[in-house]
């Protein structure tokens, strides 16, 4: 199997342990992976708060690239852009003249024809079989739960992707892998994404409460899908203490790292020597 | 804490183009307050969302546009999702931000506009966004200087942060940006 594939800006730096897993994870269920041709940032937050037309615009350049290589469908492992891309696509759909800007600033009138799907999507929709085939560690001691932030399910009117309140998706896969997936309340609770920069006191506030019911129902670790998510609940858990007088001590994982730790694959190739909370601890369990 | 909403100042202007910018009709809103029940930031603004939506039904542009709500929401959607009447209350966050942007409007929280402002100069610089670079110039911005020094610091040896920028595409984005301004400005 073959996608087009679209890293994200993070993906050689922040949210490198994703890109990292993610791959190791394809390689050994034979999914290749093409990076989009001259990809080029979505434009985040920041576009969609600066100008409509600029939002719409860079998504839907990347998007004809991967059309210029009539390739249908494209991962998108990024939150952020995999939400940005679904909302162009909405928002060309239900405006002519937007769609007719858009083909003017990008030069090149767009077919809307390839399917934009996130690492979670391409996991569950069949290849469920074939992951439990590849699993050769027992990960049954890792009492986990799943964190999917607030954006990778809403909207639905356009996201279109598991349950927009409570989602199963990454449940499931860990749990046929055999990880002790617990259940809890703040699966879809905003951590602060971007507020990290400018007002953290905020995302210490969010994160706190994250951490709280996680360890209340009694989680080892938090699995997550969002390289913004893993940022604003790894590398401020220790400020999350220190305000907040706790002692919270839980490795946050890229869903993918923990199907690769099942699969066999060694921690250094999938990047869990880069966490700020350290997973070693966790690791000799298993 | 939110702050009273009263009449002073009617817009209709700005509530027609707060409208056109959504597609939606702000006057479905019948005040519920779930979307401010929902939101996570909520007890750091001024106005809630609910009160947000109700000054934008009054015209009451200066208030929307000053406000920090409108900064401080994070676009997490949760409103938007639960809202019973089908109101883009995020959409609605937007369009203000670019109204206030548009209008030279002094943010009433300076960070925030100028992370945006931060990383779309990256992004037209390289294609791409660069963190260290977006902190730079968001530094030189807030004057911040301390603010995460030692996250950034660990962040680089752990191999997280990049001090080399990533190059891609840099004539295309240029062009898409002049042409967005160029098709905005004959819009007004």
């Amino acid at each position: 199997m073959i996608y087009s594939y679209f890293p994200g800006c993070t993906y050689h730096s922040t949210g490198k342990e994703y890109d990292m897993s993610f791959k190791a994870v394809c390689s050994i269920l034979d999914i290749e992976l093409k990076d989009v041709n001259n990809w080029i940032c979505c434009g985040s937050s920041s576009a969609h708060t600066t100008s409509k037309l600029l939002s719409v615009s860079l998504p839907i350049q990347n998007l004809s690239e991967v059309e210029k290589e009539n390739l249908n469908e494209v991962v998108v492992p990024c939150v952020s852009c995999y939400s940005r891309f679904k909302k162009s696509i909405y928002e060309i759909e239900n405006d002519s003249q937007l769609m007719k800007d858009v083909s003017e600033v990008i030069d090149y009138q767009f077919q809307n024809k390839v399917k934009v799907l996130n690492p979670l999507e391409i996991f569950k929709n069949g290849m469920l079989e074939e992951i439990r085939d590849k699993v050769k560690k027992d990960l049954s001691e890792i009492k986990m739960v799943c964190y999917y932030g607030c954006i990778l399910t809403r909207p639905p009117k356009f996201m279109k992707f598991d349950g927009c309140e409570y989602p199963v998706s990454m449940d499931e896969i860990l749990k046929d892998i055999g990880v002790n997936v617990l259940d809890w309340s703040y699966k879809t609770d905003c951590c602060g994404m971007s507020l990290s920069l400018t007002n953290s006191d905020i995302v210490l506030r969010l994160t706190n409460n994250i951490f709280e019911n996680a360890t209340d129902v009694g989680a080892d670790a938090i699995a997550v899908s969002c390289s913004l998510c893993h940022a604003n609940l790894d590398t401020r858990q220790e400020e999350v203490n220190k305000l907040y007088n706790k002692k919270y001590n839980l490795p946050i994982f890229y869903f993918t790292q923990v199907m690769g730790l099942a699969f066999g694959c060694g921690v250094k190739e999938l990047g869990l020597d880069k966490h700020f909370v350290s997973t070693d601890k966790l690791l000799k369990r298993i | 804490m939110e702050k009273n909403v009263s009449q002073n100042t009617v817009n209709n202007d700005f509530m027609k183009a707060v409208q056109l910018d959504i597609g939606e009709n702000v006057n479905l809103c019948y005040q519920c307050k779930k979307c401010t029940a929902g939101c996570p930031v909520v007890h750091d603004m001024d106005y809630t969302p609910t009160q947000i939506i109700h000054a934008v039904r009054l015209g009451m542009k200066d208030l929307v546009l000053k406000s920090k709500t409108i900064w401080l929401c994070a676009s997490c959607e949760t409103c938007t999702t639960r809202c019973p009447q089908d109101i883009d209350i995020a959409g609605i966050m937007d369009a203000a931000r670019i109204i206030a942007k548009r209008e030279k409007v002094t943010p009433a929280i300076k960070d925030i506009p100028a992370l945006h402002k931060s990383f779309l100069q990256i992004i037209k610089m390289f294609g791409r966004s660069y963190e260290l670079g977006v902190m730079g110039l968001l530094k030189l911005r807030t004057k911040e200087f301390s603010k995460d020094m030692s996250l950034g610091i660990k962040m680089l040896k752990l191999g997280k942060l990049k001090i080399l920028p990533q190059i891609s595409n840099v004539s295309k984005v240029k062009k898409i940006f002049s042409k967005v301004n160029k098709i905005e400005k004959d819009k007004r």
